[in-house]
């Protein structure tokens, strides 16, 4: 900490990461790859979400608006203009852009703050739910499933005989929402979104445009959501609005970063990595429970319930994350010596 | 003559049926230093928060630099080089004393680089630099007016507004704060000063202003205003010696 952390740091890091899954999903089974590809996508949503939330502080509970309209975006335009999925995906991030600055203007001119905006933002995003259920361009609530081609396309984002291959395109779209991130945060942008976080007072009589770098912030947070959103449906081949813009891809959204450190450049990361895993085990535990535990078999909720108490024991425990947890860590042993 | 820097005319702000200013007229040229005095709850706070923008004025009109400021956000009139600390420090807690201070020179540079190096000269400048590179939480009371100090420096300011910086320091602490404001007013930076330690205020202001009851009672030199009946009555409860020095 004594010197300017070196701003290019962190982009070894980045490659060191990249290196670390290329080399690892060489050795991986059908499970543990979909696993990956799951650690990533939530990695990638996490550090979308913290460049508002964590870097900013402006904490939204609305998330699943801009990744519902990336899922949207690309879906409609692949069966409608038969446009290739990572147009679609430009195109969702430009609009879920474009969403996001109504709602950031309506919210921070009028200076919805802290819980208050964490309403707006989910309130946003519930309404867009409603409004997909009725919308018939979209198929309704009914929702709509992704045509199939068979076989494998780069360009139509499908890959029925590699899989692996969905494990390199989010690789290739983590890498472009974790370049952004550390970019914001090594900038003087990043300075600022941390300066309105602390302080909005002080940070305007600083020069700080509270207001509009807000907006900038939620921005690009809720572009970078959308990427997330187009890659599920092809992923998944199918798309609902209970499924993207309801209530649980929110919170699934805003945990991993929480978990892993909040408004640290690899907490989302390190979230994603821990409580991906830990989700998938729940879920199959809950599907086969050890005898003494039958009575849990089968019943929906259990995973989210023991997410929960995990939630807690973390927030409790660690508050900053795992990042800021190990960061007192060190610096203890270092004040030992 | 020129222009004042600072000019304001006859503000005046009304909190329901409180008038905390009323018809304050203010003027401040090039490099003066001028002490803004006066009992609690005169409106010297509010005249300060008038003039940097945090809020409008019901009446008056605030220039600075020729340039009509009236009603501007906060942040425009930090980059117009009007900058101001606040009475109970504001430090980004999370982040560390030095980039703080950066948040302030950003105002100058994009330049990541640029900025820490800036940053480090005040911190140097505030006598600060022990302390660079640890959160901004961990700071005494005294080191937090020094960082305020600090983060408005960094912006390069034409004119400061301090809010009581020397509030809380003990009577040394005060000396050398007095001694770095003369510094920063050697490097051309005009200020308006809002203190209640009358020691150095006196020593430090070319004029002073006396504010009672949201009303300007008195402006003039240091000795003018210590003999003024009314300030004596408003405020000094005696008359006041001032140090010769």
């Amino acid at each position: 900490m004594s010197k300017l952390r070196n701003i290019s740091s962190d982009y070894y890091w980045l490659l060191a990461v990249v290196f670390f899954f290329l080399i690892v999903s060489l050795f991986l089974d059908q499970f543990q790859i979909s696993l990956a590809i799951l650690i990533l996508f939530w990695a990638l949503l996490g550090a979308a979400w913290n460049i508002l939330g964590g870097y900013a502080g402006q904490f939204s509970f609305g998330h699943a608006a801009y990744y519902g309209i990336g899922a949207y975006a690309s879906v409609v335009l692949l069966l409608n203009y038969d446009l290739s999925p990572w147009v679609g995906m430009l195109a969702g991030a430009a609009l879920a852009g474009l969403f996001a600055l109504l709602i950031g203007y309506l919210s921070f001119r009028y200076g919805l703050k802290g819980a208050y905006f964490a309403l707006a933002t989910f309130a946003f995003a519930e309404m867009l739910r409603l409004i997909a259920s009725e919308l018939e361009l979209i198929n309704t609530s009914v929702g709509i499933h992704v045509p199939l081609i068979g076989g494998d396309s780069w360009l139509r984002l499908q890959f029925e005989d590699t899989p692996t291959n969905f494990f390199y395109s989010i690789l290739i779209l983590f890498v472009l929402v974790m370049v952004v991130s550390i970019w914001v945060a090594r900038h003087k942008v990043g300075y600022y979104f941390q300066a309105i976080r602390e302080d909005e007072d002080a940070a305007s009589a600083l020069g700080v445009d509270p207001v509009g770098f807000k907006l900038a912030a939620i921005v690009i947070s809720g572009a970078l959501t959308a990427l997330g959103g187009s890659f599920f449906v092809q992923h998944f081949g199918f798309v609902s609005p209970e499924l993207v813009f309801g209530v649980a891809i929110s919170i699934e959204i805003l945990l991993r970063p929480i978990v892993g450190g909040i408004g640290t450049i690899w907490g989302p990361l390190i979230g994603a990595i821990v409580l991906t895993p830990l989700a998938e085990f729940t879920r199959t535990f809950v599907r086969n429970p050890p005898p003494f535990l039958e009575v849990i078999e089968g019943r929906a909720g259990v995973d989210v319930m023991i997410f929960g108490v995990i939630l807690i024991a973390i927030i409790i425990f660690m508050p900053d994350g795992i990042v800021g947890a190990a960061k007192r860590l060190g610096e203890r042993y270092i004040s030992r010596e | 003559m020129s222009d004042p820097l600072l000019l304001c005319t006859r503000a005046t702000k009304a909190f329901g049926g409180l008038v905390a200013v009323n018809g304050a007229t203010i003027e401040l040229d090039e490099e003066e230093i001028l002490g803004l005095i006066g009992p609690n709850g005169a409106g010297k706070t509010t005249l300060f928060n008038i003039i940097s923008g945090e809020i409008p004025p019901d009446e008056g009109s605030i220039h600075f630099n020729g340039v009509d400021i009236t009603g501007l956000k906060p942040h425009v009139i930090a980059q117009k080089g009007l900058v101001r600390t606040f009475q109970i420090a504001k430090p980004f807690a999370k982040l560390s004393v030095v980039e703080n201070v950066m948040v302030g020179a950003f105002i100058n540079t994009s330049n990541v680089e640029r900025a820490n190096q800036l940053a480090r000269e005040v911190i140097e400048f505030v006598g600060l630099s022990s302390h660079a590179d640890q959160p901004a939480s961990n700071l005494t009371t005294a080191s937090r007016k020094k960082l305020e100090l600090a983060r408005a420096l960094a912006t390069r300011p034409k004119l400061l507004l301090l809010d009581e910086v020397m509030a809380g320091l003990t009577p040394t602490e005060s000396v050398s704060m007095v001694e770095l404001l003369q510094g920063i007013r050697e490097q051309g930076v005009t200020q308006l000063v809002i203190e209640h330690v009358m020691q150095a205020i006196m020593t430090l202001s070319d004029r002073i202003a006396v504010l009672h009851h949201g009303e300007l009672i008195a402006t003039g030199t240091p000795k003018q205003v210590v003999s003024d009946s009314s300030v004596i009555e408003a405020y000094l409860g005696e008359e006041f010696e001032i140090a010769e020095n």
